[in-house]
């Protein structure tokens, strides 16, 4: 139980250097005015649209602001380590490589949980007064966890590739970004191409979900995702062996 | 049993050589001194055995544990404080140490007794609740070898422990080390020459990645010992102290080698080994009337040593 050591160092030093609360504070007073301004449209506007299309937007809207932030919880995961190099320390005491990843994304994961937890305050008050219909909701929700855990497995990869941390942001932010909007234009390609951009596409699977539709392929997609990151990184942290620079 | 053994270890890095052929062992509760220049290799010889990276060829064994193929069994026998000191700055000393703890594999009450047992014996019990990043240089190394003394390890491997230090906290660090070589094995590496002479039982010279030489310092110093050295002070015309000195037997040279503070001028006198000269010498200076200030065998310091022991490696 080797990571359960590792993850519970890791959510303490979140909460003591403060970068846990930066970050969930900012993601929820953006994600609670997407909120609120998406709610007084809706019922501006379309009122009978509210059920699904409320959320739907609402989903759309919080995805941005992870994309944005949760490179600044998974930078610091590998990268300070390294800067301290108290990475050789864990190297060199009795656990696994594999044990060390896990505890980190877990306690990484566990960070972002209490933040989309946080955001069912916005249904429930909603709930006060108007129905509110749970199904679409927890499709809404479970892909937005989905899609976070896939920023961060791609963000513990990258910390582990650089001592620096702003690099690491960076780079994370950049290759998000890039996942996201690759089958953009679907001018680019033959349309065997596209289908394959479509795939490996963040954004086309994700709308599935907003939509309130849980779909296998898509849960396989992000899951694929995450394992092939974190596969990335155990290589990236193993490179140490056969490099023998840290 | 030996408490490491080392057989021919190689780490290339790329093209480049880390370490050639390294082996030796170390026997139980010895402290053995690892000494080289910087960039010789050492760090990475302690990086082999303690886990972090495998050899490129070559094996070890701490206690009857493999490195390679029971790489967790072997660290869990180990402590180990690599050069850089590395500390989570932004933890108590406490939190720290009971964090090492547990990875070690301590836990429950056993990871408080512990970490309070280890912060006793390096001096850090006043400290513990003290935020490890405001700690002086000399409290964050003894926060390092309380780490790596957690498990109570039968091996130690100590990396460069009392690089930085000032000369008060060097020697409170040497002493420390010293108390806990009594029951267990330790590796120290250092550039620092006396450091080794002063605390370790046994010397391995290392040197652009290759052994040197392993042996205890005093037979290191009889075995580059040649002739014995002499060193005179006296006050008078240089050219003729040194005609002198060379006419007497058993003197093989004389040269002269600099001043002192007052400008007295000092000579550097090799003999025959087994001729005994201070006394001829002494009276030579005497007789001609010129003014003898201070007259004394010399011993080789282990600078010497290892520099000549590296010259007769090169000349091989």
């Amino acid at each position: 139980m080797n990571f359960l050591v590792i993850a519970k160092r890791e959510v303490k030093a979140y909460f003591t250097s403060l970068t846990a609360y930066a970050v969930m504070a900012i993601f929820l007073v953006i994600s609670g005015y997407f909120f609120y301004t998406n709610l007084v449209l809706f019922v501006l506007m379309v009122g009978t649209y509210v059920k699904l299309g409320l959320w739907q937007h609402t989903f759309y809207d919080m995805r941005f602001i992870l994309l944005l932030l949760l490179p600044l919880l998974t930078m610091r995961l590998f990268s300070e380590e390294k800067k301290l190099g108290t990475i050789e320390l864990l190297f060199t005491n009795p656990i696994h490589d594999m044990e060390i990843l896990a505890g980190k994304y877990i306690a990484c994961l566990f960070v972002f949980c209490i933040m989309l937890l946080l955001t069912i305050l916005y249904p429930i008050l909603l709930a006060v007064v108007f129905s509110v219909e749970t199904g679409p909701l927890i499709a809404c929700y479970l892909g937005l966890f989905l899609l976070g855990s896939s920023f961060i497995a791609c963000g513990t990869f990258i910390s582990s590739l650089t001592e620096n941390q702003v690099v690491a942001a960076i780079t994370t932010v950049g290759v998000l970004v890039f996942l996201w909007f690759i089958d953009w234009n679907e001018g680019i390609a033959e349309s065997a191409g596209v289908t394959i951009l479509h795939q490996l596409s963040l954004s086309e699977h994700f709308f599935n979900f907003i939509k309130g539709v849980i779909d296998i392929d898509d849960v396989v997609y992000y899951l694929s995702f995450i394992s092939f990151f974190l596969f990335l990184t155990i290589g990236s942290l193993e490179s140490r062996k056969w490099r023998g620079k840290k | 049993m030996n408490a490491i053994e080392v057989k021919h270890l190689t780490k290339l890095y790329g093209p480049a050589r880390g370490i050639e052929d390294v082996s030796f062992t170390v026997k139980k509760g010895e402290i053995m001194g690892f000494l080289g220049p910087n960039g010789s290799g050492k760090t990475t010889t302690m990086r082999i055995l303690t886990g972090f990276f495998p050899p490129s060829s070559g094996s070890a064994r701490i206690c009857g544990s493999d490195i390679i193929k029971d790489s967790i069994e072997a660290r869990r026998k180990i402590g180990y404080l690599p050069e850089s000191v590395p500390l989570y700055l932004d933890m108590p000393v406490f939190a720290y140490l009971r964090f090492f703890a547990e990875i070690k594999g301590i836990t429950g009450k056993q990871k408080k007794t512990k970490a309070d047992e280890v912060m006793q014996k390096c001096g850090l019990t006043d400290v513990s609740h003290r935020i490890i990043g405001r700690l002086s240089k000399g409290y964050r190394q003894r926060v390092g070898i309380a780490q790596s003394l957690l498990n109570d390890p039968e091996v130690l491997i100590l990396d460069e422990p009392t690089i930085g230090l000032d000369p008060k906290q060097i020697i409170e660090i040497r002493n420390l080390i010293k108390g806990l070589g009594d029951n267990r094995t330790v590796i120290l590496s250092t550039h620092i020459l006396p450091e080794v002479s002063m605390t370790c039982d046994r010397v391995i010279i290392i040197h652009e990645g290759r052994l040197i030489a392993v042996d205890t310092p005093t037979n290191l110093m009889n075995r580059v010992l040649q002739a014995p050295r002499v060193m005179v002070k006296a006050e008078g015309p240089s050219e003729k102290i040194v005609s002198a000195l060379v006419s007497i037997s058993g003197v093989v040279s004389v040269a002269k080698n600099g001043f002192d503070a007052d400008g007295v001028d000092l000579y550097q006198i090799e003999t025959d080994e087994n001729a005994y000269v201070i006394n001829d010498i002494a009276r030579s200076i005497y007789k001609n009337s010129w003014k003898l200030k201070e007259i004394r065998p010399v011993d080789m310091t282990l600078e010497e040593i290892f520099i000549k022991l590296v010259t007769e490696e090169k000349g091989r």
